[in-house]
């Protein structure tokens, strides 16, 4: 039996700790959700993305002294282009096979990648501690840290930018345009290949940034990734697959599972608790809480 | 203007395209007569680049196609509206027509060709701003051919545009194709009912299994023994 210590005094806390949290989970959950959106491919290897922001990040702070927040700035061009990469390289060869190839495709990547890390960089856990990493700040009963307010704006304002990039630029129209319909969209002279060369990109772009923000919170290592990985495939199965709104609400409700469950049952317990949240949603709900039945193969 | 030679196009190991061969004059209306799976459609989808024959050639104004990729085709000066029209559901009816003129060739006139096509279309002025997925059939496919219009091709392809249409819906598509055509855009369509694709076309191809077995102009086909024997199920002779 566990001991239910919830008072009254703790809200404010426990929902600060979910917006923040939320919000970051969001940027990997939007990525994820962004490609498989326009691609109908699951990346398997998004959590490996993460894991080199984080070691970015790592060793941008340990050999040149950078801030994390001062090289969010560099790492958007440097994942776009490790994004074009790994596409040109790897997707491209497997976006009109089966989803059983791509499917091994990217397992097989995110298995390369956590292995060329752990070859260079070794498994040792790495820390990031820039200055602000104890500034803790006291607002109206609840307490949280510097790094986590900043990781939260900079997450929302991206997922924020990239929603209204999606809606509004004639760009995102033509990623939505494609995801609608690959065959309408080339004979319109839309090179959807290249669409989904820079849908990849921005996806990688949104989880690698948000490792950088991620590193100064958690320690660093080869197989950082999978933890948040998997929380983001919970996150984008409640929203419904491809539905970009629906990812930044399901990021909110699971880690709204995660603080509040830590609160009342313990930390061992979070994981139990939003898996079993995530088979209810499955049983009850396939298509996602706040997807509609089929829509995720048209695209956001 | 098109001439298409010797075309097979297989999807795997089944065989649709058997030494299809079409030509298509400038300022011709030609339909694609046949039953169903006689291979219209992949004809059409082989012109425009969709499907890559095994052997074969298409040359368009002078030049080979068939190894380009559809994409590059449009900006060739040909367009095609797909089967069941395949708007962009969740795109309104202005971002669809908008998309329509992606290549750079027909960006550069996008304003001047929606104003040219609200002047054929004139529903389309309020319809604007509504999602294409809720428009009625008979708007969809006029926002299809509408959007076909806005690469401003030279040569429009249309399969099946009267397609699951009301007989007076039908009338208003053919008197748009025919406006369109007096503007000076060749046309070629898939149109399973004989006399309404006839009395359009000035010409037609019909296929059978896949093979291009009959080509003639409207008056020759109507009178043909073996246009009877196909579509009417009577025997010939």
């Amino acid at each position: 039996m566990c001991i239910i210590r919830a008072s009254v005094t703790a809200v404010p806390q426990l929902l600060v700790s979910t917006v923040l949290l939320g919000g970051i989970y969001a940027l990997i959950a939007v990525g994820l959700t962004l490609i498989f959106g326009i691609m109908r491919v699951v990346n398997f290897a998004h959590g490996e993305f993460l894991m080199l922001g984080m070691y970015l990040a790592f060793w941008a702070f340990t050999l040149l002294a950078l801030d994390p927040y001062v090289l969010l700035f560099v790492s958007i061009p440097l994942f776009f282009g490790a994004g074009l990469l790994t596409y040109t390289l790897v997707m491209k060869g497997v976006i009109h096979a089966s989803h059983n190839v791509q499917i091994f495709t990217t397992v097989g990547l995110s298995i390369a990648l956590q292995n060329v890390a752990l070859v260079l960089w070794t498994g040792d856990f790495r820390f990031v501690r820039p200055w602000y990493y104890s500034v803790v700040v006291r607002l109206g009963g609840t307490a949280f840290n510097l790094s986590q307010i900043a990781a939260f704006v900079v997450s929302v304002g991206f997922t924020v930018a990239l929603f209204a990039f999606m809606k509004w630029s004639y760009t995102g129209r033509v990623m939505r345009a494609t995801a609608q319909d690959r065959d309408a969209a080339s004979l319109m002279g839309i090179d959807t290949d290249r669409v989904y060369g820079l849908t990849w990109a921005i996806g990688i772009v949104c989880v690698g940034v948000a490792g950088v923000l991620l590193a100064p919170l958690y320690p660093v290592y080869p197989t950082a990734g999978l933890q948040f990985v998997l929380l983001a495939y919970v996150v984008v199965v409640l929203g419904g697959l491809g539905d970009m709104v629906g990812a930044l609400l399901g990021s909110l409700i699971v880690a709204a599972v995660e603080v509040v469950g830590s609160y009342v049952f313990g930390t061992a317990w979070k994981e139990v608790l939003y898996f079993l949240l995530f088979i209810a949603i499955l049983l009850i709900r396939p298509a996602g809480l706040f997807g509609q039945r089929g829509t995720e193969t048209l695209g956001v | 203007m098109l001439r298409a030679e010797g075309l097979n196009v297989a999807y795997g190991d089944f065989q649709v395209l058997w030494d299809a061969s079409i030509r298509v004059g400038e300022g011709e209306i030609v339909c694609l007569l046949g039953p169903n799976g006689a291979g219209k459609s992949t004809l059409m989808n082989t012109l425009s680049g969709l499907l890559k024959p095994r052997t074969g050639r298409v040359e368009f104004r002078g030049k080979r196609i068939d190894r380009l990729p559809a994409h590059r085709i449009v900006a060739e000066g040909m367009s095609h509206v797909l089967e069941r029209r395949r708007l962009f559901p969740y795109l309104t009816v202005r971002e669809n027509l908008v998309l329509g003129a992606h290549h750079p060739g027909a960006r550069r006139h996008r304003e001047e060709s929606l104003v040219h096509i609200e002047a054929i279309f004139p529903f389309l002025r309020e319809r604007r701003q509504q999602l294409a997925h809720t428009l009625s059939g008979g708007e969809q496919q006029m926002v299809a051919i509408a959007r076909g219009l806005m690469a401003r091709p030279r040569l429009l392809m249309i399969d099946e545009p009267f397609l699951g249409l009301a007989p007076r819906v039908v009338e208003e598509i053919v008197a748009v194709i025919r406006r369109i055509h007096a503007d000076g855009v060749t046309i070629i369509f898939i149109e399973q009912n004989v006399e309404l694709a006839l009395r359009l076309a000035d010409r037609g191809y019909v296929l059978e299994s896949g093979r291009t077995i009959l080509e003639g102009s409207s008056p020759e086909l109507l009178q043909s023994a073996e246009v009877k024997r196909i579509f009417l199920g009577g025997r010939a002779g």
